[in-house]
């Protein structure tokens, strides 16, 4: 089949899933901030008010980490369960199922690209003036990211099939990777024999470079592209793992 | 034992089995598998037949009916034509394109209004959204649900969300087109209109297979017909002589066991 009809299906897949967002609630835009924006708040309180950490704009700081993570941990809770959900499209009818965790994930890039004003008005509050940078900077970051998040969701919604408990395993290690991620601390406060801890997550070197981006308008590069290559063989790994286990999907869901 | 003017194979089973894993060992999950891993691979390795052995030949242009009972493994054979799932043992040969309406509403969504789904269903069955848009006006005429196409199809009965299930297919220029059992809910009204669009998509030489357990609609309906019994087929040929065997099996396995 060729490659319009391939994006026809995207697409609609895609304007599917929005739809069905914003139908059940108008305020479907509203909730999707308020995630992160309310998680904000609490490390705010938690680390700023009560730990004192410092941090300059460390509201701003935290915005800058939260958003891109919800993007991540959205897709990839989602996608414990996202094949079940549409155990009739696999079974009934004949399509390429990689399409279903693709169209998840690409559905909350498209959330993540909607919050970006947001974080603008955020750089704007603290006198950052946005510059040239942050339009490649925001496409570089979110391939980069869209990569590693496709990754880890085919593997993870291939394998639940055959172990239907994965989710709570999911659910750990996600919340493992969010303290292994500097999100509310900066990597420069890791201890030095922690750090190849934190070097080894992918998700690390993203969030350091968004926040670059987002608050001080360049991107480390080197640091961007070791990332990026290490996202690319996640995607890999992640898509030649869902094709090896895809055959039997019509069996045993 | 072919009719003579029907030569073209465009589906061919060369002595498939088809074997299932147990689901129960599927849905235990890792924390059983560890746990009892002896146990657990040696649950993996048993496996239920849902066919055995079966060879046949579909030829293009014809209307191919299975019969038999619920869990014989007719729906399995529909799967394999399809491709969703792979055989064990054997070859399968489909040489055409496969549209199917196997299941109701499968690719439908509820929230979405009888339009949408349109769309939706109809890109997920293989079709362009250029050509969906140019059709959807016959495609809602055809289903006859008129103002409710704008509605979610969640406020749908089942007999309408057939309608549109069928519509949609209706429209998709088939070549293979397989049919499970769907038509069984619509009104009598809506089944005449299935049953002579279906005659209508023979007489355009679209091969048909048909599951289903109205005999009349089989017997008005198809050229040859496939009994399968116990995962594997008991015969095959002309509609009339394999449907009185098939009642005829039926009264005496009724009378023997009670």
């Amino acid at each position: 089949m060729d490659i319009f009809y391939y994006f026809d299906l995207i697409s609609v897949l895609t304007a599917k899933e929005l739809k069905v967002r914003y139908k059940n609630s108008i305020l479907g835009y509203f909730w999707s901030v308020l995630n992160p924006l309310s998680m904000a708040l609490i490390f705010l309180f938690a680390f700023k008010k009560v730990l004192k950490i410092p941090i300059e704009n460390y509201t701003f700081f935290l915005i800058c980490g939260l958003f891109p993570w919800q993007w991540f941990s959205n897709s990839v809770m989602v996608s414990t369960n996202i094949l079940l959900a549409n155990a009739t499209l696999i079974k009934k009818i004949n399509f390429p199922s990689y399409i279903i965790p693709l169209v998840s994930v690409l559905n909350d890039m498209i959330h993540f690209m909607m919050s970006i004003p947001i974080i603008l008005g955020f750089a704007l509050f603290y006198k950052i003036l946005p510059t040239a940078t942050w339009i490649y900077g925001i496409l570089l970051l979110t391939i980069s990211q869209f990569l590693l998040t496709l990754g880890i969701s085919l593997f993870i919604s291939s394998l639940n099939l055959f172990f239907r408990d994965l989710e709570r395993i999911v659910n750990i290690g996600v919340t493992i990777l969010f303290y292994g991620t500097p999100i509310f601390y900066e990597m420069n406060f890791v201890p030095q024999k922690y750090k190849s801890f934190i070097i080894i997550n992918p998700l690390a070197g993203i969030i350091e470079n968004w926040r670059n981006l987002f608050m001080k308008n360049f991107i480390d590069f080197p640091l961007f592209w070791k990332n990026f290559a290490y996202n690319v063989i996640i995607f890999f790994l992640g898509f030649l793992i869902f094709k090896k286990l895809s055959y039997k999907f019509g069996e045993i869901l | 034992m072919s009719l003579p003017y029907y030569n073209k194979v465009v589906v061919s089973f060369e002595e498939v089995t088809k074997t299932y894993p147990y689901y129960a060992y599927i849905i235990a999950g890792l924390k059983n598998f560890l746990l009892k891993l002896p146990q657990a691979i040696k649950h993996s390795r048993k496996r239920f037949v849902a066919l055995k052995n079966i060879s046949f030949q579909i030829y293009e242009g014809e209307c191919f009916g299975i019969i038999g009972k619920n869990g014989a493994g007719k729906s399995t054979i529909l799967s394999l034509i399809l491709g969703v799932i792979k055989p064990d043992k054997g070859r399968i040969y489909v040489k055409k394109r496969v549209s199917a309406l196997l299941e109701l509403g499968s690719g439908f969504h509820p929230d979405l209004t009888g339009r949408e789904n349109i769309i939706l269903n109809g890109v997920l069955l293989g079709m362009r959204k250029r050509k969906i848009l140019r059709e959807i006006e016959k495609i809602i005429e055809f289903s006859e649900l008129g103002d409710f196409i704008d509605q979610p199809i969640r406020t749908y009965s089942l007999g309408m969300i057939a309608r549109l299930g069928f519509s949609v297919v209706a429209h998709l220029e088939p070549e293979i087109l397989l049919i499970d059992e769907v038509l069984a809910v619509g009104d009598l009204g809506f089944q005449k209109k299935c049953i002579d669009k279906i005659l209508s998509f023979k007489q355009n030489r679209v091969t048909i297979v048909f599951v289903s357990h109205n005999m009349q609609d089989i017997k008005n309906l198809c050229d040859r017909v496939m009994w399968i019994e116990d995962h594997t087929i008991k015969m095959i040929g002309n509609p009339d002589e394999v449907i009185k065997a098939y009642e005829q099996n039926f009264k005496t396995k009724y009378i023997d066991e009670y």
